[in-house]
């Protein structure tokens, strides 16, 4: 059985602009299975469906059309059994401002009818390092520990299926480190973990799955490896303070005057370096290096653009 | 603790952490009324022959704020859930819409029935005030407050910003109570007046709580429990239809 099972799932809202009527297709035919056990990363650009993914699947959001599961319990029409399956880490670093971290605790416990639930919310403190501020009120937690909390509040029933929708976004990297590992710790007691996140370095590192989403579609589906291999193998990196030209510039990654280009042979190369000097360019550092998730991601986007073309009326 | 009850026991406890401000500020508002229109009043207006005005009054003020705060209590905690984004957390809970509505009405007929108490221990100091049918002061707090309090369910849920709650406490809420008989009988009032006061559900609740005091009433408190009960079946029927299709709280 699936942990988490995506049916032919379409939403569509209705569209912010455009005549009247007009809807916005958010996903569009999604089919995505998470097997038990997974440690998966669901990526994409911001706008592509993601969030509406994990809003679906939490409840949060009903599908247009499809079917979504958690552990064979549909979302809709079994939604008590569906939620008691999933612990969700929401997006938006939101708190309740009239109690303090154990009180939060003990009624979220409470809402999946635990009672005495008070060891495992012990054990989740000292995990996440929110031991000592077990009395204090929300409002007195940083941002850091506000993020912490709110992955102790989706973990209060045990969920066996676990969902962080970008829990890294904004976060030091000490903090990164010891969610990771708590993460992964989990993960490897049997939960399965899904995983959205704008670090890609971070989504290699630990994903053994990734899909990718565009539009609404999922437009790479793969294990971390064979997606790294499929890839092209090598990126030609080298710093310019000029402006590349236009047929690179489409193809490049641009960070300051640092110049990445995925290079699949050496008249690739070739080709990119007697542009660069046709243009006049002045070019330093020039190094070779193995491909990463980061540059099969922009590919892979690249590849799928698509026009605008889902809003239709 | 079951679902229910741990979302009924934070809503008591949410407004209870802030008492200064939802229990003891309305009594002390309500005894401004008091006060004032007793003071001015006492000597001019006669409203059942036997009774005097200031405690004519009682019933009516402390029904006031048990309505009123009943209805402050479900409103203001859901929007302010929404707006802080934190209702999030009960939106990803096992809990039916059941759990929600017990949770919310309850907490806020106990908010209403505290304040009310308070009203009531406060102004007997001031006027004396005799029990005639106890069960019927009863039944009429808890079914108003229960009123009140999924219509600030309703309010709480529809509203996506306070000063459209405001707006429907101001224009609509507070109207109908100060029409409704709280500071005269509406036997004072002309013919016109009075039939439009019986088309308003707050009279009767008003009117059927004084009567548990006086033993006397403008309507019949049968026909005010009959009414009262309709109101509150009508309303818990569209809070919970809202509930459970996710009315504004799931897209």
């Amino acid at each position: 059985m699936s942990a988490i099972s995506f049916q032919s799932v379409s939403k569509s809202y209705p569209s912010p602009r455009g005549p009247k009527g007009a809807t916005f297709l958010a996903l569009d035919g999604v089919q995505l299975d998470i097997e038990e056990g997974e440690f998966f990363g669901l990526l994409g650009p911001n706008g592509a469906g993601k969030t509406t993914m994990i809003s679906t699947l939490a409840g949060l959001t009903r599908a247009t059309s499809g079917r979504v599961t958690v552990l064979g319990s549909d979302v809709q029409t079994d939604y008590a059994q569906a939620r008691r399956k999933l612990g969700i880490v929401p997006q938006e670093l939101v708190f309740d401002p009239f109690f303090n971290v154990r009180e939060a605790l003990r009624f979220q416990s409470g809402y999946f009818g635990i009672r005495n639930n008070d060891a495992w919310i012990d054990e989740l403190l000292d995990s996440l390092g929110l031991t000592d501020k077990a009395g204090a009120n929300m409002r007195q937690l940083s941002g850091g520990m506000k993020r912490r909390m709110l992955v102790a509040q989706a973990l209060v029933h045990k969920p066996p299926v676990i969902v962080l929708d970008e829990p890294t976004a904004g976060v030091d990297v000490e903090l990164r480190q010891t969610l990771w590992q708590f993460v992964s710790k989990l993960n490897k007691q049997g939960h399965t973990v899904l995983l959205t996140t704008h670090y890609l370095e971070e989504a290699e590192a630990l994903c053994g799955r990734i899909a990718m989403l565009q539009s609404g579609r999922i437009v790479a589906l793969d294990r971390t490896s064979d997606l790294l291999k499929a890839a092209s193998g090598n990126v030609l990196r080298f710093k310019t303070a000029g402006a590349l030209p236009p047929a690179l510039a489409a193809r490049a990654r641009v960070t300051g005057s640092v110049v990445q280009l995925p290079a699949h042979n050496a008249l690739q190369i070739e080709q990119y370096l007697a542009a660069v000097r046709e243009s006049g360019l002045v070019v330093e550092d020039v190094e070779m290096r193995k491909a990463d998730l980061e540059d099969v991601f922009i590919e892979i986007m690249n590849r799928h653009v698509r026009q605008p073309e889902a809003v239709t009326a | 603790m079951t679902g229910w009850q741990t979302l009924l026991y934070k809503e008591v406890l949410r407004f209870w952490k802030v008492g200064f401000q939802t229990v003891a500020a309305p009594v002390l508002t309500a005894m401004m009324y008091l006060l004032i229109f007793g003071h001015v009043l006492e000597d001019h207006v006669k409203v059942y022959d036997t009774i005097r005005y200031t405690a004519f009054l009682v019933p009516g003020l402390v029904m006031m704020s048990v309505l009123q705060n009943a209805f402050a209590n479900s409103s203001s905690s859901l929007i302010q859930s929404k707006i802080m984004g934190n209702l999030v957390f009960l939106l990803l809970t096992p809990l039916s819409h059941w759990s929600w509505f017990v949770a919310y009405v309850g907490s806020s007929i106990v908010r209403g029935l505290v304040v009310g108490l308070g009203v009531l221990l406060v102004a007997m100091w001031f006027a004396p005030l005799g029990f005639a049918e106890p069960l019927w002061i009863i039944t009429f707090a808890v079914l108003g407050a229960a009123l009140m309090g999924a219509l600030g369910l309703i309010a709480g849920l529809w509203a996506e910003k306070f000063d459209q709650l405001a707006a429907f406490q101001n224009f609509v809420i507070m109207p109908m109570t100060f029409l409704s008989g709280v500071f005269y009988s509406i036997q004072s009032l002309p013919a016109f007046w009075q039939s439009a006061s019986h088309l308003n559900p707050f009279f009767y609740m008003i009117d059927g709580f004084r009567y548990g005091f006086f033993g006397v009433s403008d309507a019949s408190p049968w026909l005010s429990l009959g009414i009262v009960g309709s109101a509150l079946a009508g309303v818990s029927l569209v809070a919970m239809h809202l509930l459970r299709t996710g009315y504004k709280i799931r897209s």
